[in-house]
């Protein structure tokens, strides 16, 4: 039976009643008394020098209060890179500064040089088409080849546009290379994993108090880490004191990615303020939500495949362009290195992997983590090249994955690319899948199909993905600038209820119901008396926020290690209200008790208690009942997962409908599994938006030929199929008290490579030996794949 | 500045506005009634979705003067009368029909109206009619299976949670 509350039950999300009543407070919702707002004048040229810009009959248009240019910011920081990575040859990456507004040159179409503050949005938007700004267009640097062969450099400073040549591991390559020339087969495969567009539907918002009484901000912004967002600003643009700078990112309408990062209009809204004297708001609309927020993927990719006679894998070697656009995000870099090379053995106890990443700077938007950031890129060219193998060597699709699994006996698995899993069982993921899937049916729907003049094909995915972002050790080997932990508070108040401050940001992904849901089972009481506090940096003791399907491994777990403090100062508690000895306290459904005896208090008792200690033995017990942890994982959690899709094909028009969906993950520990179905979902809904229909497009110039909603394909509810999905085959995770995975970017990372496999399969059916095509598979080029062979 | 005068969830107000304000705006930031979102400049997305005399429409394609003397319907005013979620609100709940909740006004407007039209819709018909409402969290699994389920129908052979 299903458990009806705690960890493992359906709970129904309690953040709903606000989202489905209008009363969600999203930061445009958010106004001040005074407020104005800023508008930010965008370079519509590629790659330009800034000659000169003129502010004056912008500054004298109505309503108008400031004008801000590069020269106000050229004193103060860049917006940092996150991780440092190395070159082959130890070099470190090239780090063009990031400024605030652009200094002397613009760098991609969208690329802010200046910013009008005026009391009305209309006002700024005036002014800022009266700001007279000579911009000399120079040559863009688009293509990534070009970039690396030319002579033309996004920063002229640095005298490249490659910003590391990153080899991973580089001490394997020499045994790769042995292994790819003595192997008996080597299957090739050259690939684009497609730039995308994050498209959180909620643009991103930025607004800013300054009190010069006593030197303090606020920021309110669309932000997945509001207290990594203040320490950016703090420590490295801006300077701010951390304890004079509030960050608040209050609901946030969907990130995926695009609002991990700080961006300059953060900055520039705290200062205007700090001038002004003013609240200062800026809220992207959807133009410039394309055209700045931080796009994702972006890789250019040769991925070859070593097999011997029997279809064992020895090795994987891949070489990769990496696109970062004009300047480096801060997750950029760590991005096509660490969460995509690490993962380049996939399921596999394949022994040998080489991995050479170029990154390089163009005259486009920056590009950083999106939905699954790097594990996506990985899987796409593994599961790719796979397939590609598996048909040229006649095997079975599924039958050449299990041959190669890492087995449930071989935990903990050193894989060939550097990590250590903790655990899995992959076969049987598959056979799931392949129950869930109806995988015999098959042959009977391929047969209606082509009864219709369709062509049916199936696809299929094994993936492992890297997540819980985290263990500081780990990643500070690996380049991290930062620690990744997170933390969490318990507040038992003295009438019993709870609030529980947690680093982890929600943004969709029902934390408000899923946390309490953890705490209420360790401590045997309500779930409803437990409200988590989240997104407030003035409230929350600290956190890394939530990205890399994090957020319950990790802040879980600091939510968990503060919840067990409780529990001890609270036995220790009722041990002096019974009269009894710490160590005799049982807590059971809420209520401690003397072991053996049927004395008992109930939470609620205790939590009076501390609160009105009257004749608390002080020296033994503090007043109160509130407890703190921060929680380092030992290790990253590695969900994976065997997914399948059958899709239908038109031969007379190349248009691809995907029929059938079965996805099927291994996330360990399942809190709520309604939620994590739900991710999976939304995750497959991107994936398969990624396979067939996304596409971010620069012409040559650098102009983004794909900025809105008319020109960028978002999947549409008739676009897409119900999906099957099935985690049931959970092993949980070893290193972390709740045994969970981490469930956020899986549909993302497990389904672009099992759509296009069905796509091939598709058109091999019809007699037509396609061997690859890149995403997004569109009508029009799967119909010229057909025509063309 | 013109002066307008319309019923906005049964209750009438007025105020003043330009000639080129939306009627999305004169919405959040006159009414205050900030539930109804802007999620693109192109009328794609959907998030913007009221009622105006009981049909659908993207507030943000509409001047608040066209919208004068109009019955206009928000999200702010869909609840039942004792504040209970109505049953295409309580189908979202139920179904998980919703995650960051930014699209989601607009994704409840537009099922009324979808309802309305045509009370026991097909999950084809149900796809073709969200043709103007953009998800990104969902994949629209939930959405669909949430409609359906407002509409009286059975889902639980619709697959998993």
């Amino acid at each position: 039976m299903p458990k009806d509350s705690g960890i493992g039950a359906a709970t129904l999300r309690r953040e709903d009643v606000r989202f489905l009543t209008g009363k969600g407070q999203y930061s445009d919702d958010i106004n001040l008394f005074g407020q104005v707002a800023a508008v930010f004048a965008r370079s519509t040229v590629a790659n330009g020098k800034i000659n000169s810009i003129d502010t004056t009959t912008a500054a004298a248009m109505p309503g108008v209060l400031a004008i801000f240019t590069g020269e106000d910011f050229a004193e103060v920081g860049g917006n940092p890179a996150g991780w440092l990575i190395n070159s082959r040859d130890g070099t470190p990456m090239h780090e063009p500064k990031r400024p605030v507004l652009a200094h002397g040159k613009v760098r991609h179409v969208g690329d802010a040089y200046a910013a009008v503050i005026a009391e009305t949005a209309e006002q700024a938007q005036n002014a800022v088409e009266a700001i007279e700004a000579d911009i000399e267009e120079l040559p863009a640097v688009v293509n990534m080849k070009d970039a690396l062969s030319g002579s033309n450099f996004v920063h002229d400073e640095i005298g490249t546009n490659q910003c590391f040549d990153w080899g991973w591991i580089e001490d394997n390559r020499a045994a790769t290379d042995a292994a790819i020339k003595g192997a008996h087969h080597v299957t090739t495969l050259e690939l684009v994993n497609n730039r995308l567009v994050p498209n959180a539907m909620e643009p991103r918002c930025s607004m800013a108090q300054y009190n010069s009484a006593t030197d303090e901000y606020v920021l309110h912004t669309t932000s997945q880490n509001p207290h990594l967002t203040r320490l950016l600003i703090s420590a490295f643009v801006l300077g701010i004191p951390e304890n004079k700078l509030t960050v608040i990112a209050p609901d946030v309408g969907g990130g995926f990615g695009s609002k991990i990062y700080h961006y300059g209009e953060e900055a520039l809204v705290l200062a205007a303020a700090k001038k002004l004297g003013r609240p200062v708001k800026w809220t992207a609309n959807r133009t410039e939500a394309f055209l700045t927020d931080a796009h994702g993927r972006d890789h250019v990719t040769k991925i070859e495949l070593a097999l011997d006679a029997e279809g064992n894998f020895l090795a994987f070697r891949t070489e990769t362009m990496a696109n970062v656009g004009a300047y480096l995000s801060n997750f950029s870099t760590a991005t096509p290195t660490f969460l995509h090379g690490t993962l380049m053995a996939g399921n596999y106890t394949v022994p040998n992997v080489y991995v050479n990443v170029k990154a390089v700077f163009t005259n486009t938007a920056p590009v950083d983590a999106y939905r699954g950031a790097g594990r996506p890129e990985a899987t796409y060219s593994l599961e790719r090249v796979i397939d590609k193998a598996a048909r040229e060597l006649g095997m079975d699709p599924i039958a050449l994955r299990r041959k190669n699994f890492v087995k449930p006996d071989q935990y903990p698995f050193a894989s060939a690319a550097g990590l250590e899993y903790d655990s899995g069982n992959y076969d049987a993921l598959m056979d799931k899948m392949e129950e869930v899937a109806d995988l015999a049916g098959f042959a009977a729907r391929r047969k209606e199909s082509e009864a219709k003049g369709l062509l049916r094909g199936f696809g299929v995915n094994a993936y492992i993905e890297a997540c819980g972002i985290a263990p500081s050790n780990l990643v500070g080997v690996l380049g991290s600038r930062v620690g990744l932990y997170d933390a969490a508070t318990v507040r038992v108040n003295a009438t019993g209820n709870l609030s529980v401050m947690v680093g982890a940001h929600s943004h969709g992904q029902g934390h408000e119901t899923a946390f309490p849901q953890v705490v209420a089972e360790m401590l045997g009481i309500d779930a409803s008396v437990i409200d988590i506090v989240h997104g407030d940096t003035s409230k929350i003791p600290f956190g890394m926020g939530t990205y890399g399907s994090r957020s319950l491994a990790v802040c879980g777990s600091a939510v968990v290690r503060a919840t067990e403090k409780i529990i001890n100062k609270a036995k220790k508690i009722a041990a002096h209200m019974l009269e009894a000895s710490d160590a005799d306290i049982e807590l059971k459904e809420g209520v401690f008790s003397v072991a053996g005896t049927d004395r008992s208090v109930s939470f609620g008792e205790v939590a009076l208690k501390a609160y009105i200690p009257h004749d608390f033995p002080l020296e033994d017990i503090e007043p109160g009942l509130e407890e703190t942890a921060f929680y380092d994982p030992a290790n990253f959690t590695y969900p994976s997962g065997a997914y399948c899709c059958e899709v239908e094909l038109d031969p007379e028009t190349g248009k691809v409908r995907v029929d059938r969906f079965a996805a099927v993950d291994d996330f360990g520990n399942v809190i709520n599994p309604m939620i994590v179905t739900g991710q999976v979902h939304g995750g497959l809904g991107q994936g398969i938006g990624q396979a067939l229909l996304e596409n971010t497009t620069y012409d040559e110039n650098g102009q983004l030929l794909s900025a809105s909603y008319m020109d960028y394909t978002m999947p549409r509810a008739d676009d897409l199929p119900f999906y099957a999905v099935d985690h049931s085959q959970g092993n949980p995770c070893t290193h972390n008290p709740l045994g969970v995975k981490g469930c956020g970017e899986a549909g993302a990372i497990g389904s672009p490579p099992t759509i296009v496999n069905a796509v091939i399969d598709a058109m091999q059916s019809g007699g037509k030996n396609v061997t690859h095509i890149d995403m997004p598979v569109t009508p029009h080029r799967v119909w010229s794949a057909m025509q063309n062979v | 500045m013109t002066n307008v005068t319309m019923t906005i969830n049964g209750k009438a107000v007025s105020g003043e506005v330009e000639g080129n304000t939306l009627l999305s705006s004169f919405l959040r930031d006159d009414q205050r009634l900030t539930g109804t979102h802007i999620g693109c400049d192109t009328s794609q997305c959907g998030a913007c979705l009221v009622h105006v005399n009981g049909r659908a429409v993207k507030s943000c394609t509409m001047f608040a003067a066209e919208a004068d003397g109009a019955e206009v319907a928000t999200i702010e005013g869909q609840a039942n009368a004792d504040g209970s979620l109505n049953v295409i609100q309580q189908a979202f709940q139920d179904h998980h029909g919703l995650q960051c909740g930014f699209c989601t006004p607009g994704m409840v407007m537009t099922t009324a109206a979808l309802l309305k039209d045509n009370p026991k819709p097909t999950e084809a018909e149900v796809r073709a009619y969200l043709e103007g409402n953009i998800c990104r969290c969902t994949g629209y699994h939930n959405i669909v299976k949430a409609i359906m389920a407002a509409s009286g129908q059975d889902v639980s052979a619709i697959a998993a949670e």
